[in-house]
């Protein structure tokens, strides 16, 4: 009812939800990466985001601007993934996802309980300094923080997308994510191409956690929603689907805020999850039509 | 009924300490019907988990449901639901004794019977999905039903309800057994497990058993095969569901209050241990998961005692050990080791025969 | 034979653990101490408030002990306190209340942090007679069920905020009503005693949103206030809810004539929003300008002081409140001179002194009804109480100034 009496809501909900979906892209593309290239799925993705955010904190806090401090966010987070492959996550890369699974469950506890011994349990946010806009005589409000995080969500993924494209690295990657055994044979060193795989994921989530604090508010307990999210969007658009990926992102933001203009913040949780579930069940019916399975 | 002495022995010891452990050590007795409840948890999941190489993550939901379902009935037996939940429980009633002794049997039987049926309806559509897919949908349906939960105004909503207080008389607590209602709830919980345990034993000795293996090694040649692989899928969660509700209804007693995240529908925890206390011991196995879950409870009371401020880093360090090392838990490592005496025996039969023909020649 | 073996190792190795964790038992009393048990949040989504409880009980031991500790008996003893951490969850509280009266012995509780948190607890301390004082814990429901070892210093969460109602009120007759409330325990409770008031006044609610518990967004709620335009904006959420609230309403620059919080200064939204916080109304049970005092902590300036230094950081009320308990445990030690729990406990409900915090004097239900509940408004980045009127240091700044005109 809310919708149709101010028509100019549906139009903020969705831009308010895009800019929001943005980051919640930038988390999933790093999840796809992991999951497509490696079949790693990484629990601890939360983690790394508000990780990423506290370091982006921590350069706010000594007074800079915390736009320096997404950059460094992505270097740390990215040295760390990497690190974080090499000692753990390289010993299950092989075996069972599930256990992988737990794998990065065990890491992404350890990880908040220590961010909350380093950073504290407060809830902590970094100013940018940044104004607001208004549009269509002030129907339409947009928040110059949201508009620069969305700007920079977006950057990111496509730099890394071109990376992709463009660089030796990048193409193995993707050799290795179409058949690993082939690559190897042609040379590829698929060790290295899983560690950077992880550690450009932490690094995107890194990037991430650094738009957040900016944009939101963090804390050592609030990394499960993004892990969620990320891999519901993966889910959704299909793996190895990279602009579904970052578009499901979008439209995923989009709807839970038109969801929660139109039956109330109670329920968008709630519901968001239960659309998952249907398109999860919808998709496998239809499969199942044909006598195979969602794999 | 026992056929192998070992197994006979090992059961032995816990159904004395189950027996004696309210009186021996009484201090710990929240502790140890918790255990038992962990018990049923890793049992139940390692039908979907272990036995069947189905990965869930909902198992939460029946547990959840049986809690507010039994405080429900127990309430609505005496009094009327909302005017207990109205304002955050502002309101005070309390059950006179045969209230109380009446309505918690009916309370247990709703807890058993609703999940189940809920299992039957979720199943018929969930377990289309296969592996990841059905993890992740089931993820997703607990914590939608945790959502729903907060919501649920006469449910009492996010600021959830408090369970009937266990009957006083002329204001001393009744004593039945050798305590409190503490210890009654102990002797439930046990009950509850030595339930479990046999049913579960039972099933897995059956040609069920076998099947559920068979969809976990090749569900499409099972299916090609011929069996109805739906069908022993969604029964598989009924049995589950079922204890699960019973599970949850006892631990809302025990508790003494239900909260719509953090107590009934916790996958974030509870979902996880389950998963976690099965891998731990050994899944697919049957003793796996009861020797999964009594390391897990000493490792987690051992944690937080001595490593306060650290015990989830200490926790999660050990779940990347168990993971990495002992991927097939305890009782696969010690299988692996000593096959002759932790091995399981699929034939007993023929392999008496065997040895039998040996010994004539 | 080897299956044996192993149930026999699990099992004689969980009775030795059994009896090591007994070994480390406390008993109330020791030597020269006594020891209190604490369940608080030092992990979880509740873990910054539970910092301050913490540090708050630690700072009242610390105090009480430098300035002779308590005489029972003729005798001198110091106050120690046993902590566990329940990681923000209920059932952990409960079971942990559970272990520090069964296996250490405990026979003093101070309370957790949080209305939940103690819900979950008092059955426990109430099923065992252990007296619990806590701070921290407002909800109603806590009050109402005849417990009779429990005792809050605290006012009830209801009466958090009806004094900002009461001036909107006072300001504009039939004004509109935009709500947000995260949906636990204690801000559902918050909400209870404001729609009280807001039926008193007859009041219009135009926006009546949840907070969603994860996510920190409430970008729908605030479109909604600017589409509406309401008189009064209500936001209860913990820290999050004040800090998100705060820095959202500065970024999309809504205009409500007057805002009013929950935890405005254990989120500090006066110090770290660059402004933003400025004109808003927070609820506090306590405020440092206030003119309470008593021979332990001073004023409530010298008590601030004192936990600046300790801390480095400005006590938000939930510190005060929880250095409060420690009192009044020392008084009641002292009058019972005793230490069996149910002479204390008596002498608990016999309270009736003057702190720093404020006066403290416990009902039959074991609620606080001696000391009221403060409003205070951000007034250039200084919490600076407004109501009720005895205790005003400022006057209410109303209407707040729209972004536009602000520098």
């Amino acid at each position: 009812m809310i919708l149709i009496q101010a028509p100019f809501l549906n139009l903020q909900a969705i831009l308010d939800g895009v800019m929001i979906g943005a980051i919640f892209a930038l988390v999933a593309y790093g999840m796809a990466l992991a999951w497509g290239v490696m079949n790693i799925i990484n629990i601890a993705q939360g983690e790394f985001v508000i990780l990423g955010g506290y370091i982006t904190f921590a350069v706010y806090k000594l007074g800079f601007s915390p736009f320096l401090g997404a950059p460094l966010s992505f270097a740390f987070l990215f040295v760390l993934g990497f690190l974080l492959y090499k000692l753990i996550v390289n010993r299950v890369v092989d075996k069972d996802m599930f256990i992988s699974i737990l794998a990065t469950f065990g890491i992404s506890i350890m990880i908040r309980q220590i961010m909350n011994l380093i950073f504290g349990s407060q809830v902590e946010t970094a100013l940018t300094g940044l104004g607001t806009v208004f549009l269509f005589d002030h129907n339409i409000t947009i928040a110059l923080v949201k508009l620069s995080s969305f700007a920079i969500a977006i950057a990111g993924a496509i730099g890394v997308i071109y990376f992709m494209k463009v660089s030796k690295l990048g193409r193995a990657i993707r050799a290795t994510a179409q058949n690993a055994r082939a690559a190897r044979i042609l040379g590829v060193n698929t060790e290295k191409v899983y560690a950077y795989t992880y550690a450009i994921n932490a690094a995107l989530c890194g990037l991430a956690g650094s738009l957040v604090v900016m944009t939101y508010t963090i804390h050592p307990y609030m990394g499960l929603p993004y892990t969620v999210r990320s891999f519901m969007i993966v889910i959704v658009a299909g793996l190895g689907n990279i602009p579904g990926v970052l578009a499901s992102g979008l439209g995923l933001g989009a709807m839970e805020e038109l969801a929660s203009y139109a039956f109330g913040t109670e329920y968008r949780i709630g519901l968001v999850f239960l659309l998952l579930v249907f398109i999860l069940v919808y998709r496998s019916k239809k499969l199942a039509k044909r006598r195979e399975y969602l794999k | 009924m026992m056929s192998d002495r070992k197994e006979l022995i090992g059961f032995l010891i816990i159904f004395v300490f189950g027996i004696l452990a309210p009186i021996v050590a009484p201090s710990h007795r929240i502790q140890f019907s918790e255990l038992f409840i962990f018990m049923v948890f890793a049992l139940t999941w390692n039908i979907q988990g272990g036995k069947m190489g189905y990965n869930t993550f909902g198992n939460i939901i029946f547990f959840g449901l049986g809690m507010y379902l039994c405080a429900s009935t127990q309430i609505s037996y005496a009094f009327n639901l909302s005017e207990w939940t109205a304002a955050g429980g502002i309101n005070t009633f309390v059950h006179t004794i045969p209230e109380y002794f009446i309505s918690l049997p009916l309370g247990l039987l709703v807890a058993a019977i609703v999940p189940t049926l809920v299992a039957l309806v979720l199943g018929s559509f969930m377990l289309i999905l296969r592996g990841h897919y059905f993890a992740i949908g089931t993820l997703g349906l607990g914590i939608a039903a945790g959502e729903f939960a907060t919501t649920m105004d006469i449910w009492g909503g996010g600021m959830g309800m408090t369970v009937p207080i266990w009957p006083k008389v002329d204001g001393q607590d009744l004593e039945l057994f050798l305590g409190v209602g503490v210890d009654f709830f102990f002797y439930l919980t046990f009950v509850l497990f030595l339930i479990t345990f046999f049913t579960l034993r039972w099933l897995y000795s059956t040609r069920f058993g076998l099947i559920l293996t068979a969809i976990r090694d090749n569900e499409d040649k099972a299916e090609a095969m011929g069996i109805p692989t739906m069908r022993y899928k969604v029964t598989g969660w009924l049995f589950s569901a079922f204890f699960m509700g019973l599970a949850g209804a006892l631990f809302g007693n025990i508790n003494g209050y239900i909260e719509p995240n953090e107590v009934a529908f916790n996958g974030a925890t509870f979902g996880v241990y389950m998963v976690l206390m099965t891998i731990l011991g050994g899944k697919g196995t049957l003793w796996g998961p009861i020797i999964g879950a009594i390391l897990f409870q000493l490792f987690k009371e051992f944690f937080w005692t001595y490593f306060l401020g650290w015990q989830l880093v200490a926790l999660g360090f050990l779940i990347v050990i168990i993971v990495v090392f002992f991927p097939e838990g305890l009782m696969g490592w010690l299988r692996g080791k000593k096959p002759e005496w932790f091995g399981e025996v699929v034939d007993k039969k023929a392999r008496l025969a065997q040895v039998t023909i040996n010994t004539n020649d | 034979m080897n299956k044996l073996h192993k149930l026999l190792v699990v099992i004689l190795s969980s009775i030795a653990l059994l009896i090591s964790a007994a070994s480390t038992a406390f008993a109330k009393v020791e030597g020269d101490t006594i020891i209190l048990g604490a369940a608080v949040s030092l992990t979880g989504k509740y873990a910054g408030s539970g910092k301050h409880t913490q540090k708050g009980y630690d700072l009242g031991a610390k105090i009480i002990n430098d300035k002779g500790g308590v005489k029972v008996g003729g005798k001198k003893y110091k106050i120690a306190i046993k902590y566990y951490d329940d990681e923000s969850d209920g059932a952990k509280a409960a079971a942990l209340a559970q272990r520090l009266i069964e296996q250490d012995g405990i026979q003093y509780l101070l309370g957790p942090y949080g209305s939940g948190i103690t819900i979950a607890m008092a059955p426990v301390s109430e099923k065992y007679g252990v007296p619990m004082v806590e701070a921290n814990g407002a909800s109603r429901a806590l009050f109402t069920k005849g417990y009779k070892y429990l005792f809050a210093v605290l006012n009830s969460a209801d009466q958090y905020l009806n004094s900002a109602v009461d001036l909107m009120a006072a300001k504009k007759k039939n004004a509109t009503v935009a709500m947000a409330f995260e949906q636990d325990s204690f801000s559902l409770d918050v909400k209870l005693g404001v729609m009280e008031r807001i039926k008193a006044h007859k009041m219009k609610v135009v926006i009546d949103d949840a907070l969603p518990k994860e996510l920190n967004d409430m970008t729908s709620t605030l479109q909604k206030v600017k589409a509406l335009k309401p008189d009064l904006l209500i936001v209860s959420g913990h820290d999050k809810g004040a800090m998100t609230g705060i820095k959202q309403i500065t970024d999309l620059k809504v205009d409500v004539p007057m805002i009013a919080m929950t935890h405005c200064d254990s989120a500090a939204i006066n110090k770290n929003l660059g402004g933003g916080g400025d004109y808003t109304l927070c609820a506090a049970q306590w405020h440092k300008s206030l003119s309470y005092k008593d021979k332990f902590f001073g004023s409530g300036m010298d008590y601030a002081k004192t936990f600046e230094t300790e801390y480095q950081y400005d006590p938000p009320y939930q510190a005060a409140e929880s250095s409060a308990a420690l009192l009044v445990y020392k008084a009641a030690f002292e009058k019972a001179n005793s230490f069996d729990k149910d002479k204390v406990r008596d002498a608990i409900a016999k309270t009736d002194m003057k702190t720093f915090y404020g006066p403290i004097k416990f009902s039959e239900t074991g609620q606080n009804l001696a000391k009221p509940m403060v409003l205070f408004q951000v007034i250039n980045g200084e919490n600076k109480v407004v109501a009720p009127e005895k205790w005003a240091e400022a006057k209410l700044i109303y209407p707040t100034p729209k972004w536009a005109d602000r520098k």
